[in-house]
């Protein structure tokens, strides 16, 4: 029991830095309709940054917010650049551009900080907590009280503020919402800004968690948070959290109980079996189709 | 399909192809080119094979998919494992052509598999759940000691040299053109421009769409095959999804449900890295940098408007003459 608990929490404490991700997902595809695989990288931009100042002695909070800043920058600038001048013609167009930026993140962070693994300091430092046999690392119990304090802030953006409601407005009906006098520019970066500053804490979390740096490190927890957007039915908020913890679960479920080996296999055939039942996610709703 | 054959060979294209074909065939022959070279032309075949059935797939049929390599791993697994270790006994010879069927075949039977489970799935679902189709097919090839593991598989006979690729690629492509140019491929290109009015026009949708699937797959597991007898040894870690868009990007590069455009885009494609070569270290920041600015690119409505210009010069040119 003791143990079933226990991966309960790693499986929760997983899932929260998943979920942190997924948010950017699928806000970005909410509002866009782009899959943004460099969505991943910007973790790894985020975790590299961190990692530097760090190494330079810049004490944590300082090199978070610059990290967190450094990732609203590039993520905004490829928006700019990148994804803007693409934004109406077909969407095959766009997810093509997002591999290439994603290639191209990838590529230069290891021109500039090589191929070789770096370690990540160890910066949480709080002793682990106990209770009735289960264990809550320093790094877990940070990892979750962030990532859920994040969580609630960005649902109250989303739903209180006058920002979140032009969010939803263009996610809705990008024409219409611009003709209600809705800046689509300014929101679209925005909400590109947003899924870059959660995607710089997560890295850092992630780094926290698994304290190996490389350039390709932001794929598959990337492409992961993006499975877990689905799972939750991708374009919804509290989607993307749900996904992102019944994702960490499962995985950690079945690292713990059927197969090391075989829990990315696992996961992925989840997937598709929840995907064939319910087409849309968890909470997508079905939308009917017009000739 | 008699009257196909007979305004191909009307086209330029095809006699463009034809000849070079026969062309690089001679001189590999008669080992006028290097080595290398023999090399570089035999992954343009296994890619314009992989180009051409994801072509199919998601340019006529327009589905996005993102598991090609997968089905090309079946092939190339199942392929190499009956020429290594269920008749190694055989000469390569003769036991290449029954694998290379076979290999196929089981590609095509996943193909059916994934087909079937995601029928009712579209656009970006649809793309997700081949990606995780082709993540479970590597996650278990990684753990099958059967066929080398996360280590690799080995020591498969190299017999496939460029003269054969050239012909099985020429066959393939072949074939699949037919296809595309038949009552079949008319169906598929409704279907894509809109599935619920084909449906109700009585066009039985989710056959084609099944049919369309096991096809690809079928030309994957080829194009596997001749890479697993071409390269001599297999790491599961190569089929991933970056392969996967690979093809994907060039069938996209070449324009969704463009025969001609897919073709040259594969060639393309495939020298670009090794042009790049010179430039070694930045060789894949380059080929991210050309795959962005090409799409951006493709995308100018002034550099459109300036070339669809051109083309009416030159056709008013020809009036003219």
């Amino acid at each position: 029991m003791n143990l079933f608990t226990q991966q309960i929490v790693n499986g929760l404490s997983l899932g929260a830095i998943y979920a942190l991700i997924a948010l950017g997902y699928t806000m970005v595809y909410g509002i866009c309709k782009l899959i943004n695989f460099a969505h991943g990288d910007i973790i790894m931009v985020g975790s590299y940054i961190a990692y530097v100042l760090l190494a330079n002695g810049i004490s944590l909070p300082v090199s978070i917010i610059a990290s967190v800043v450094g990732c609203v920058i590039v993520g905004v600038l490829i928006e700019k650049i990148a994804y803007k001048p693409l934004r109406d013609t077909s969407r095959i167009s766009l997810l093509i551009t997002a591999i290439g930026i994603s290639y191209l993140l990838q590529n230069l962070c290891q021109l500039i900080m090589g191929v070789n693994p770096l370690t990540f300091p160890s910066i949480i430092n709080i002793e682990s907590l106990n209770f009735f046999g289960v264990t809550i690392t320093g790094n877990m119990l940070v990892t979750l009280i962030i990532s859920i304090i994040l969580m609630i802030v960005i649902d109250l953006l989303v739903k209180k503020t006058k920002i979140g409601k032009a969010m939803r407005a263009v996610s809705e009906d990008r024409e219409a919402a611009s003709l209600m006098g809705i800046n689509i520019n300014s929101i679209i970066s925005i909400t590109f800004a947003i899924g870059s500053a959660l995607a710089a804490i997560a890295g850092i979390l992630w780094a926290a968690n698994y304290p190996q740096l490389k350039p390709t490190m932001g794929s598959l927890p990337g492409i992961k948070a993006f499975i877990a957007a689905v799972f939750g039915g991708i374009g919804i908020v509290p989607g993307a959290v749900l996904g992102g913890f019944l994702l960490g679960l499962v995985e950690t479920m079945t690292k713990a109980y059927i197969s090391t080996q075989f829990s990315d296999g696992i996961v992925f055939f989840i997937l598709i079996v929840m995907l064939i039942f319910k087409p849309n996610g968890i909470l997508g709703k079905n939308e009917k189709e017009k000739v | 399909m008699f009257r196909e054959v007979k305004k191909l060979c009307k086209n330029k294209w095809f006699i463009f192809s034809l000849i070079g074909v026969v062309v690089l065939m001679i001189l590999s022959f008669t080992n006028l080119i290097s080595r290398y070279y023999q090399g570089i032309f035999t992954s343009i075949c296994i890619n314009i094979i992989l180009v051409t059935s994801l072509n199919l797939l998601s340019g006529y049929l327009g589905e996005l998919t993102l598991g090609h390599a997968g089905f090309m791993s079946i092939g190339a697994y199942v392929g190499a494992y009956i020429t290594k270790d269920l008749f190694p006994f055989l000469a390569i010879e003769i036991s290449f052509w029954p694998a290379l069927i076979i290999g196929a075949i089981i590609a095509a039977l996943i193909g059916f598999v994934v087909a079937f489970a995601s029928l009712r799935l579209k656009g970006d679902y649809l793309a997700i759940i081949t990606l995780a189709f082709g993540e479970i097919i590597k996650n278990i090839l990684t753990n099958l000691e059967l066929v080398g593991g996360a280590k690799g598989y080995m020591g498969i006979s190299r017999f496939v040299n460029l003269p054969l690729a050239l012909i099985i690629m020429f066959i393939s492509v072949f074939l699949i053109y037919l296809l595309v140019n038949s009552q079949y491929g008319r169906i598929i290109k409704a279907i894509s421009v809109d599935d619920l009015a084909s449906n109700n026009s009585g066009i039985d949708t989710k056959a084609y769409k099944i049919k369309t699937f096991v096809i690809a797959a079928f030309f994957a597991g080829i194009a596997g095959v001749l890479y697993a007898h071409y390269m001599g040894n297999l790491a599961p870690k190569i089929f991933d999804y970056n392969m996967s868009i690979e093809i994907l990007v060039m069938v996209v590069l070449g324009g969704m449900g463009n025969f001609k455009g897919g073709i040259i885009s594969a060639i393309i494609l495939t020298l670009l890295p090794e042009l790049l070569r010179g430039f070694a270290d930045y060789q894949m920041l380059v080929y991210a940098l050309i795959l962005i600015f090409m799409m951006l690119f493709k995308n100018n409505a002034k550099v459109n408007a300036f070339f669809s210009e051109l083309k009416l010069k030159i056709s008013k040119e020809k009036v003219h003459e």
